[in-house]
């Protein structure tokens, strides 16, 4: 027991970093899902690209000489910035391609497209990478990668020091730079509202003279490149990346999304941390726990157990409204 | 349009000009493999003599006959004799698991409409639970040195492997029927995910799957002294198993569950108020489609020897998924196509292909990057074939038919007096032409 309270400050801060990349995806799939009822397998994939554009972007900057005369946060401004423009249009793309001719389709057929559009997007970012590099695991460069302590044990007698990456900090600040930006999105311009309406009910919305297709694929570009900018920021903090990190990842986002209430933006943010810090706690205490049994190694499974309990118990989410189906 | 090209339509109209024109495909391909010992083109073209009696208009019963005799005795004694005969009959037997566990797939995607991601856990349950038994894993929980069990238990364990993958599925299926739709597909996704994260992580605290090192040595089936070891063995144990699933597969579509199944696919609340239990339903589906994988588990596990949780993973479940959708959702002979043709592309075709592009590059006319070998492409390939079907053609290649209803048949039971007196006074016929016959 007294493990686990001393390891907590650095639970909860690597719990954060991650809980705020998961909250960011979780984003992606509650707007999509929220304005066509249909969950955005490719989502996962979407993030994962801007991981690379991300990492591309910087290693091509860096062997040209271009990152020598900037500072470090215009070089991260600039490869985000990037990332987020190329998934976003990614995004409107796939929307056009897969999603759109199936909008009248039974859900089925839609789904099954999506996961389509999920294997080949990570189909061809390793052909891609693997053709330029040679190998499809690719590790980058991190621009924040000093280290810091936190005091814990000064302020607390039983807690222990934390280590933490000035990365992490990035991560959390840039995660809620982006988190109120979409708040205030959705809930204050003219857009958002038009947004909000499309997702309540679209036929009457079109109606009200509100361009449905339009709303649709701004809603694609924006959920799309928030999941490429958390590519990003995962890239910095992790090193390595690999064609198939957006799956798992997309997973627990979903994960989030539905912890949240799916369909709800503060939903999705809260639900997004709660996983984090879960996962994080699991997977440095579930061997302690068991004592030795069920070690790190399970920490996906007991993602997964929290998504079937939620789906059972509280279907609707924490935060989200019960519907009962209409006939 | 002309005599002359009416004629040959007229001509194959005939069952016994179809017989003809069969026989004579079935002998010539038969022939080729034969000959030309290593064409791959050749096998194929004497398996898709299946496909040609699939369309061909004669009853029932023959269609079976016939598939039975080119299935058990054409093929096989088509390809044997050759360097390539058991390389054919590898591919032949790994079509027939596939089909069997799209045929599985099919009645929980394709008859009750519930999309299962996680669909190779049941055959990974199959597969463990004849791997564990049949060598000395067992004896690691359980007391009093009993295993293993000799190839002979094989047969037994087809069925407890089929009813393993059926009690999962009903427990899968308890909890998680109540969800719906897209949550249904990511939940079964994370169950195939545990199930796969469970068995490689397993051997402690009690050592029973192994973990990652997989189980080794797993015995071979035996019958009376004889071992089945070799591929063109297991050809027959396979194509056996496949028929009574064909069979039973038939017989449940058209019964009255099979008919709840489409019902509650179709509209669920609608269902339920015609009085189809719902969750019963859906359960049955999970179950049978489930055990249909886990009997085929067994059969793999005993043909590759050798088992570990990397044969797995969720591109096998998208692979099935596959070959249900591109085959036609509900289809029974959609599926099998779709099944055949997909396993045929993975084994064969990419593999040929990706030979053959090697062979350029090395005589240098043709530079062909290994990131881009076809055999690395699997997920691309999949993935297009997944939103080409969806975009283009959601009904598959072969689609789903409802059976044809025989009018005098329907009308027969019908009290006399009633029938005759309303078609004489014409107002039984406007029903007939536009209401129930269709």
């Amino acid at each position: 027991m007294e493990v686990i309270l001393q390891t907590l400050p650095q639970v909860l801060i690597d719990g954060l970093a991650l809980g705020a990349i998961y909250a960011v995806v979780a984003l992606g799939y509650t707007m999509v899902y929220g304005i066509l009822e249909l969950i955005n397998f490719a989502h996962g994939e979407v993030f994962m690209t801007g991981a690379f554009v991300g990492t591309t972007v910087l290693l091509v900057m860096e062997s040209t000489g271009t990152t020598a005369g900037l500072p470090g946060w215009a070089a991260y401004l600039l490869i985000l910035v990037t990332a987020m423009l190329f998934t976003g249009v990614l995004g409107v793309g796939i929307e056009r391609v897969a999603y759109r001719p199936l909008r009248k389709a039974p859900k089925l057929i839609s789904l099954i497209s999506a996961i389509g559009v999920s294997f080949v997007l990570q189909d061809l970012v390793r052909f891609i990478a693997e053709l330029t590099t040679g190998n499809y695991i690719v590790s980058g460069t991190t621009l924040f990668d000093k280290s810091l302590t936190v005091p814990a044990s000064s302020a607390v007698s039983w807690l222990s020091d934390a280590s933490l990456k000035t990365n992490t900090l990035v991560i959390i600040g840039v995660a809620i730079v982006l988190m109120i930006g979409l708040d205030l999105f959705v809930n204050r311009t003219k857009w958002g509202v038009a947004m909000r309406a499309v997702a309540q009910d679209r036929e009457t919305a079109a109606l009200m003279s509100i361009n449905v297709n339009k709303v649709i694929v701004l809603t694609f570009f924006i959920g799309s490149a928030l999941g490429g900018a958390t590519g990003v920021l995962f890239a910095q903090q992790y090193g390595t990346i690999d064609p198939f990190i957006g799956f798992i990842l997309g997973l627990k986002a979903f994960t989030a999304a539905v912890l949240g209430g799916i369909g709800n933006i503060r939903g999705a943010m809260f639900g997004g941390l709660a996983i984090g810090v879960l996962e994080m706690f699991a997977s440095a205490n579930l061997g302690l726990l068991t004592s030795g049994s069920f070690g790190a190694e399970y920490k996906d499974v007991f993602t997964f157990l929290i998504l079937i309990f939620v789906l059972i118990l509280k279907p609707e989410g924490l935060f989200g409204k019960a519907l009962k189906e209409k006939v | 349009m002309n005599a002359m090209e009416l004629l040959p339509k007229k001509l194959l109209s005939r069952p016994s000009a179809q017989a003809v024109v069969l026989i004579a495909y079935a002998l010539v391909t038969a022939a080729s493999v034969h000959l030309l010992t290593k064409s791959v083109t050749a096998f194929l073209l004497l398996l898709a003599s299946l496909l040609l009696l699939y369309y061909t208009s004669f009853s029932n019963r023959t269609k079976w006959a016939a598939g039975a005799a080119l299935i058990f005795l054409v093929i096989p004694l088509a390809t044997s004799g050759g360097p390539a005969y058991q390389s054919y009959m590898e591919v032949a037997t790994q079509s027939g698991i596939y089909i069997a566990m799209a045929l599985g797939l099919n009645i929980v995607v394709g008859f009750a409409g519930l999309l299962d991601l996680g669909f190779v856990a049941f055959f990974a349950i199959g597969a463990y639970t004849y791997g564990i038994f049949s060598t000395a894993q067992a004896n690691h929980f359980i007391p009093g040195d009993l295993f293993p069990l000799s190839g002979s238990s094989f047969w037994l364990f087809i069925v407890i492997g089929g009813f393993m993958a059926a009690l999962f599925g009903v427990l899968l299926g308890l909890p998680v029927l109540r969800v719906k739709g897209d949550y249904l597909a990511i939940v079964t996704l994370g169950f195939g995910e545990i199930i796969r994260i469970i068995f490689n992580n397993l051997e402690k605290p009690v050592n029973i799957t192994n973990g990652a090192m997989g189980i080794s040595s797993i015995a071979p089936p035996t019958a009376g002294g004889y071992a089945f070891t070799h591929p063109n063995q297991f050809y027959f144990i396979v194509m056996g198993l496949l028929v009574l699933i064909i069979f039973a597969v038939g017989r449940f579509e058209h019964s009255r569950l099979g008919r709840s199944w489409k019902a509650v696919r179709e509209n669920e609340i609608a269902a339920q108020a015609m009085g189809i239990p719902l969750i019963r339903t859906k359960l049955t589906a999970f179950a049978i489609g489930a055990s249909f994988s886990g009997m085929m588990g067994v059969v793999f596990a005993a043909k590759q020897t050798f088992i570990d949780p990397s044969s797995f993973t969720l591109l096998e479940s998208t692979t099935i998924l596959v070959m249900v959708v591109l085959g036609g959702m509900g289809s029974v002979p959609g599926v099998i196509l779709g099944a055949a043709l997909v396993t045929i592309l993975n084994l064969q075709v990419l593999t040929e292909v990706t030979n053959w592009l090697n062979q350029l590059t090395l005589q240098g006319v043709l530079q062909v990057p290994s990131a881009l070998s076809p055999s690395k492409m699997q997920r691309f390939i999949f993935g297009a074939i997944l939103i080409l079907m969806a975009v283009f053609r959601p009904n598959g290649l072969i689609a789903s038919r409802n059976r044809r209803v025989d009018p005098p048949h329907l009308t027969a039971p019908a009290p006399k007096a009633v029938v005759s007196s309303a078609v004489s006074s014409g107002t039984i016929r406007g029903t007939k032409e536009g209401g129930m016959l269709r």
